[in-house]
């Protein structure tokens, strides 16, 4: 029921008062409301939950802290 | 897909395993809150994974499962009524009432439909004005937005026949009334990252100080689930009891503030009844009284029936974490997800359902 699932924002348009965005999820596009997260543009990530975005992802946050997993993985392979 | 596929590499996971193995030298107990979670858990076998001496049990956090019998039944009356088109996610449709479910009400006629969006019953409403189009209103923090927004919507555009049957519940009252309990085993909690994504994780902090407990936000990949259980044995081993955000990629101190800005436009704390646990002050949302031309309890005016859980489902201990799902005579047996006598054994979220789904091969289901 929490699922969320993050995509990116492909276009933004106003429909009836509402900001609709355009969000791409690997192969399949979908709308979802873009006001819950006004700081949201075309090009982001955001994590989309029942038709509306509940997040804009954090890219710099996101890579710094997958950076550090990613070394660790590299360093267990090493004996 | 980005921020998804990395988040499920297996060098990192082993990485991570590796590392716990090191650092847990000692027995812990552990609690997911959320039902998501406790599904990726089970679907990569993460439970297996880890070190032997690492306990994990399952929270609440399916919203399905805890959404009291007495308003699944108001659910399946209205949803009877020749007038109304009821709108519903669709995991509600299969949970059992005291006699019967929305799926049946819906094979006798009855003009129920599943949405994947609040917003989808908003555009029924605006088609059919001459129906009362009824939104079931469930969830945690992280769908209350998206419901609080469709009322709000409904409102501004003066829908009268849109109206919801709210039945909101909220995470922290929860963990309060699990760390409460005299038989409370868990010494650290995984706390939701969907839900902190929308409300922040400060009343997570509260929580960690007052009782004493670590806590980590996690997210929902396995790389995460792992690593935030890594987080907080090394808290349980050096002995600290902090919250710390493991999913920073979604999850903010302060949360999302538009979101939280709708939810108090629209909704009140009031006492909630869960299912399986009973009422826990409050704990949920309502509509505020500006919207209760949109409160479908107060239109239909149902009153409350005291009703029973079968006396052989074992979801109040399951949902507070004290039984495996596996610990129950009638799993697998008399209770499966096709004849389900509780509702964790519903939701693809419950406890129970994933057991079936990822374990019943390993327990004997004579």
């Amino acid at each position: 029921m929490c699922l969320a699932v993050p995509g990116k924002i492909v276009s933004v348009e106003e429909i009836l008062g509402n900001r609709v965005g355009r969000i791409q999820f690997g192969g399949i596009t979908r709308e979802a409301l873009l006001d819950l997260v006004p700081e949201a543009a075309v090009g982001d990530y955001v994590m989309v939950h029942v038709g509306f975005a509940i997040s804009r992802v954090d890219e710099a946050e996101a890579a710094r802290t997958y950076e550090v997993l990613a070394q660790m993985g590299m360093l267990e392979e090493d004996p | 897909m980005k921020y998804i596929d990395e988040y499920r590499d297996a060098k990192i996971a082993r990485a991570l395993l590796a590392a716990l193995e090191r650092n847990a030298t000692r027995p812990w107990v552990l609690m997911e809150i959320c039902g998501g979670q406790t599904h990726t858990l089970m679907r990569y076998g993460i439970d297996t994974l880890i070190p032997d001496r690492i306990e994990l049990v399952h929270g609440p956090g399916c919203p399905v499962c805890v959404t009291p019998l007495e308003v699944v039944d108001k659910a399946i009356q209205i949803a009877s009524r020749p007038d109304v088109i009821f709108v519903s996610y669709g995991d509600m449709l299969r949970v059992p009432g005291s006699s019967s479910d929305l799926l049946r009400v819906k094979a006798s006629g009855g003009d129920v439909r599943i949405a994947y969006s609040p917003m989808e019953a908003v555009k029924i409403a605006r088609a059919n004005p001459e129906r009362r189009v009824v939104f079931f209103g469930i969830g945690f923090e992280t769908t209350a937005p998206a419901n609080a927004m469709a009322v709000f919507e409904a409102k501004r555009e003066g829908l009268r026949n849109f109206s919801m049957l709210v039945s909101h519940v909220l995470v922290p009252p929860a963990i309060r009334l699990l760390l409460e309990s005299p038989a409370n085993r868990v010494q650290g909690f995984i706390a939701p990252g969907h839900v902190c994504t929308v409300m922040g994780y400060w009343e997570y902090e509260a929580l960690s100080r007052q009782y004493k407990v670590p806590i980590v936000v996690g997210g929902f990949e396995p790389v995460d689930l792992i690593e935030a259980i890594g987080m907080l044995v090394a808290q349980l081993e050096e002995g600290r009891a902090e919250a710390e955000n493991q999913y920073v990629r979604s999850v903010s101190f302060a949360g999302n503030r538009p979101a939280q800005k709708v939810l108090g436009d629209v909704f009140e704390v009031t006492d909630r009844k869960w299912r399986g646990i009973g009422v826990i002050p409050q704990s949920g949302f309502r509509l505020r009284p500006e919207f209760a031309e949109h409160d479908a309890e107060r239109i239909f005016g149902l009153a409350d029936t005291a009703v029973e859980e079968p006396a052989e489902c074992i979801s109040a201990q399951v949902l507070q974490g004290l039984k495996k799902p596996v610990d129950c005579p009638a799993f697998g047996v008399r209770c499966t997800p096709e004849n389900p006598l509780g509702a964790p054994m519903v939701s693809a979220e419950g406890a129970c359902a994933a057991y079936y789904q990822y374990r019943r091969d390993t327990v004997k289901t004579s």
